[in-house]
């Protein structure tokens, strides 16, 4: 306890983005699936890895933080999540993730909505998460709109890249959705494809509005476009193995479409058609009930049945919370132990829940690993990140420090005894 | 009251009896006591029975016996159901026993989960089978959980073989202020619900605070829509029960109530409340309520302001029922803290972890390991043998049926889980499990593995989970 309080106030003169960190003496993972580095440095500059490693030149005017052996890695990227569209969930007034009254869709931008002083940002830093994409929820169409990539720090502008992909439901949600049925879901998809390709031929001849010419708001066509074109990744959430195929099948007809696929309960069985089109696949770790008719088959060896027929696989928490995304790596790590189930390597279940997700969206050269040139979000951890009972005693986000005290610890303090004292509860703090 | 009550005893075990004997249709008037108004109880009886077990005995394991004493390298023996010894090395095992070498690894009483709707709301979650909450009206203590129970639900075999849960209390919903009456359930496949009944456990009785009952209710612009219009529902309610009470011990023969028999059976100590409630000032409301009317609150569940008011749940010797860090999800969840648990530990007061989630469920050892390590960092050093007691023995006790499970102790139900490492690390999970004394789990064997009715058939049929 002692120690790690000394190594945060180590800190206290906080690295600006501009400074150069070198952090020593740690028990390194890169986050790429390669094997851990004893008494390994990573260097920060400019707010990017520059090395990491354990034959790393310590530049002079390096700010050396030392890690007195304690385990440090990238920080996690939570796959997919609605981080920063709500205060409270069950609060409507205070909550983005969907807009069941409005008449867009494709082009609702989950940006505007991502508030970095929502207590869940600190949260879920406090647990080591970095990163998040976001996705909004569908409401009034299977498309539910353009997501985003941000970050966990306490910047007030946290978006790291607004409108990186559109979110689709094509399963039992898309079903009700589109009006009731999955063909109603398809042709539904299938004509917004078309009107997008309409309306990117010729924008001011598209009539827009839900008129005899068109069915899609100009504006959710005009989103649509750059999804028509391969130049936005679509994110499609289906489960049913059926389903899967069925969505691998759009590309004979729409050859551009980027692919990923989201939950893909049922992917391990079809897990080798999945790896032959070479779509990414973000899921969670630990679904493993049958909790609809489209998810009889699901298990939690789902997502190491099909990193192992050569599927891209990236983790979520998919309809959880971001915070515990190094709980469910772990726990594929566990299944490893298990006769007849198929989990992953710790070194691949860190990767799954840094550089794979990164790397779904096409980013891996950005985020996700302490490989020379990402971003410099490092975070050193009390003990084994991926166990239960860890937490980061330091985390940077883009080189900057980033604070791991939350409204939560305040409160913990607070009533760290319970009874008042000389004043009541609202005066301690 | 107490001698009204054991003869109300005596008459029902005779009914009982005479209905076992088969000794044909008994009509009321037959019945020399003449259909009195106190419950024949005991109905729908549990027809549960132990499956056969061999002589078992686990040695070189870690043990935590779940009343915070852990044994390093011990020897557990299981026989004719029950735990028959536990100890270090030199434990004898009876010639013939079935070893199993745990070296490297762990035994634990099984998991008990006093927080589950399974079987209430099912997999798959379709409209069809939501049968948790009777939200037709927010005083619904005539309804009895176990009549919604679905045996098939596949939840049941996912919390044995990855959850190590040997027992669970299946609660109605938060609807309603009174929700209807628990049922507590061994973790064994049956075709009926009567078939997974733990054999003598006393009812439970669900209770709701806060958000739920007022907006299901105060959506239909009915009673209650506010904070105090559910204490006045919970008031009005208890003051008929106790006059139903006083009625009923001078008239015997009044006509039945079914929901003032669940109430009178908590006025009388018999049927345990748990109450549904976050907030800390509204346990302490509460707690004064079961003052005003003579029960007990043995737990409250989704407790997680307790860390505010751990000294006064000692006090008045209630349990917390506790997510590790569930939070923010709704406004009385807002301050929700990580350190709940070990807080309401460290205070001296009574914890439990739950579930109240068909996956969570399936975790509640990691709950409980997250939990430990969030304390250990604020200087609340709780060892895994004690923190075990919110595993097993806390809900056990809560449950009323800590006298026959929750603990490895001499006689007690041989309800163990052979864990594959560490139980409270992530890379563990359960790799043999026993309830009774039979093994209804081995990882190793995929014929030791429930497949519910509903998933014969169907993709993934017998599959790891």
């Amino acid at each position: 306890m002692k120690r790690i309080l000394m190594l945060a106030a180590a800190l206290l003169a906080a690295p600006a983005a501009a400074q150069t960190v070198a952090i020593t003496n740690g028990r390194v993972a890169i986050g790429d699936g390669s094997p851990l580095i004893q008494n390994g440095t990573v260097l920060i500059r400019n707010g990017r890895v520059v090395a990491a490693g354990s034959n790393v030149a310590i530049p002079a005017d390096a700010q050396r933080i030392d890690a007195q052996g304690r385990w440090v890695t990238p920080g996690i990227i939570a796959g997919l999540t609605q981080l920063g569209l709500a205060e409270v969930g069950a609060i409507g007034l205070d909550n983005d993730t969907g807009a069941d009254k409005s008449p867009f869709s494709a082009a609702i931008d989950v940006a505007p909505a991502i508030n970095s002083a929502a207590s869940s940002f600190a949260i879920t830093r406090a647990r080591g998460v970095t990163r998040a994409f976001v996705a909004p929820d569908t409401t009034t169409d299977i498309f539910g709109g353009q997501g985003a990539l941000i970050n966990t720090s306490n910047d007030t502008n946290v978006v790291d890249r607004a409108r990186l992909f559109q979110y689709v439901e094509l399963g039992e949600q898309g079903t009700s959705r589109a009006g009731g049925s999955r063909g109603a879901a398809h042709v539904w998809f299938r004509n917004a494809m078309l009107e997008a390709r309409d309306y990117a031929r010729n924008p001011s001849g598209y009539s827009g509005g839900r008129d005899a010419d068109a069915l899609l708001m100009r504006a959710d066509v005009a989103a649509l476009v750059p999804v028509m074109q391969g130049r936005m990744p679509l994110l499609v959430r289906v489960n049913r193995a059926a389903d899967i195929l069925q969505v691998l099948a759009l590309r004979s007809e729409f050859p551009n479409l980027k692919l990923v696929l989201v939950d893909a309960a049922e992917g391990w069985m079809v897990a080798r058609q999945i790896a032959a089109a070479g779509i990414p696949v973000i899921t969670s770790a630990l679904t493993d009930l049958p909790d609809a008719f489209e998810s009889l088959g699901a298990t939690q060896s789902n997502f190491g049945r099909m990193r192992a027929a050569g599927v891209k696989v990236a983790l979520g928490e998919i309809g959880a919370q971001p915070r515990n995304t190094k709980q469910s790596a772990g726990n594929l790590v566990a299944l490893a132990k298990i006769p007849g189930a198929e989990g992953l390597s710790w070194d691949d279940a860190l990767a799954a829940a840094t550089s794979w997700p990164a790397e779904a969206f096409g980013l891996g050269g950005e985020f996700g690993s302490l490989r020379p040139g990402r971003r410099g979000d490092v975070v050193i951890w009390d003990g084994d990140p991926l166990e239960l009972a860890t937490a980061p005693v330091l985390m940077l986000i883009d080189g900057v420090q980033q604070p791991l005290e939350t409204r939560q610890t305040k409160l913990r303090d607070r009533y760290r005894t319970p009874q008042e004292g000389v004043l009541p509860k609202a005066y301690e703090r | 009251m107490r001698r009204h009550l054991l003869a109300g005893f005596a008459s029902v075990s005779l009914l009982a009896a005479c209905s076992a004997n088969s000794e044909g249709p008994k009509t009321a008037s037959s019945d020399p006591a003449a259909a009195p108004a106190k419950a024949p109880d005991p109905v729908y009886v549990s027809t549960y029975k132990p499956y056969p077990g061999v002589v078992t005995a686990i040695t070189g394991a870690t043990i935590f016996d779940g009343e915070g004493a852990r044994i390093d390298n011990g020897t557990i023996v299981l026989a004719d159901g029950k735990v028959a010894a536990v100890g270090g090395a030199d434990t004898s095992i009876p010639d013939g026993a079935t070893r199993y070498d745990a070296a490297g690894k762990w035994v634990t009483p099984g998991i008990i989960d006093v927080h589950s709707h399974l079987g209430a709301y099912a997999s798959p979650g379709v409209d069809a089978q939501s049968d948790g909450n009777e939200a037709t009206s927010p005083v619904r203590p005539e309804v009895w959980v176990e009549h919604s129970v679905w045996p098939q639900d596949p939840g049941f075999g996912r919390a044995l073989v990855n959850g190590g849960v040997t027992a669970l209390q299946i609660l109605p919903g938060s609807a309603n202020l009174f929700g209807g009456r628990s049922v507590t359930l061994k973790n064994v496949p049956a075709r009926t619900v009567q078939g997974m009944k733990f054999p003598g456990a006393p009812y439970g009785m669900k209770m709701a605070c806060g958000e739920n009952p007022k907006r299901v209710y105060g959506g239909r612009n009915q009673m209650p829509q506010t904070r105090m219009g559910n204490m006045a529902v919970n008031r009005q309610t208890w003051m008929r029960a106790q006059d139903y009470k006083r009625k009923l011990a001078k008239e015997p023969n009044m006509a039945r109530d079914l929901a003032m028999e669940t109430l009178v059976g908590v006025l009388d100590g018999e049927i345990l409340v748990h109450n549904h409630c976050y907030r800390a000032d509204e346990m302490a409301v509460v707690m004064d309520m079961a003052k005003e009317f003579g029960y007990k609150v043995t737990a409250f569940h989704h407790a997680v302001e307790s860390y505010k008011i751990a000294d006064l749940l000692r006090e008045n010797g209630v349990c917390s029922a506790m997510w590790a860090d569930w939070w923010g999800f709704k406004m009385e969840a807002y301050d929700a803290i990580n350190e709940n648990i070990p807080l309401v530990h460290n205070a001296g007061a009574c914890a439990i972890v739950h579930s109240d989630d068909a996956n969570g469920i399936q975790r509640l050892n990691q709950e409980a390991a997250k939990a430990m390590g969030d304390g250990r960092r604020i200087g609340i050093n709780i060892s895994p043998e004690i923190a075990w007691t919110w595993l097993s023995y806390n809900p056990a006790k809560a449950l009323g049926i800590d006298r026959q499970t929750g603990s490895l102790k001499l006689g007690k139900m041989a309800d163990v889980v052979l864990w594959n490492g560490d139980p409270f690390s992530v890379y563990t999970r359960p790799e043999r499990v026993w309830i009774d004394g039979a093994m209804l789990y081995d990882a190793n064997d995929p014929k030791r593995r429930p497949v519910s009715d509903f998933e014969l058939g169907q993709p993934g049929e017998g599959d790891v989970k």
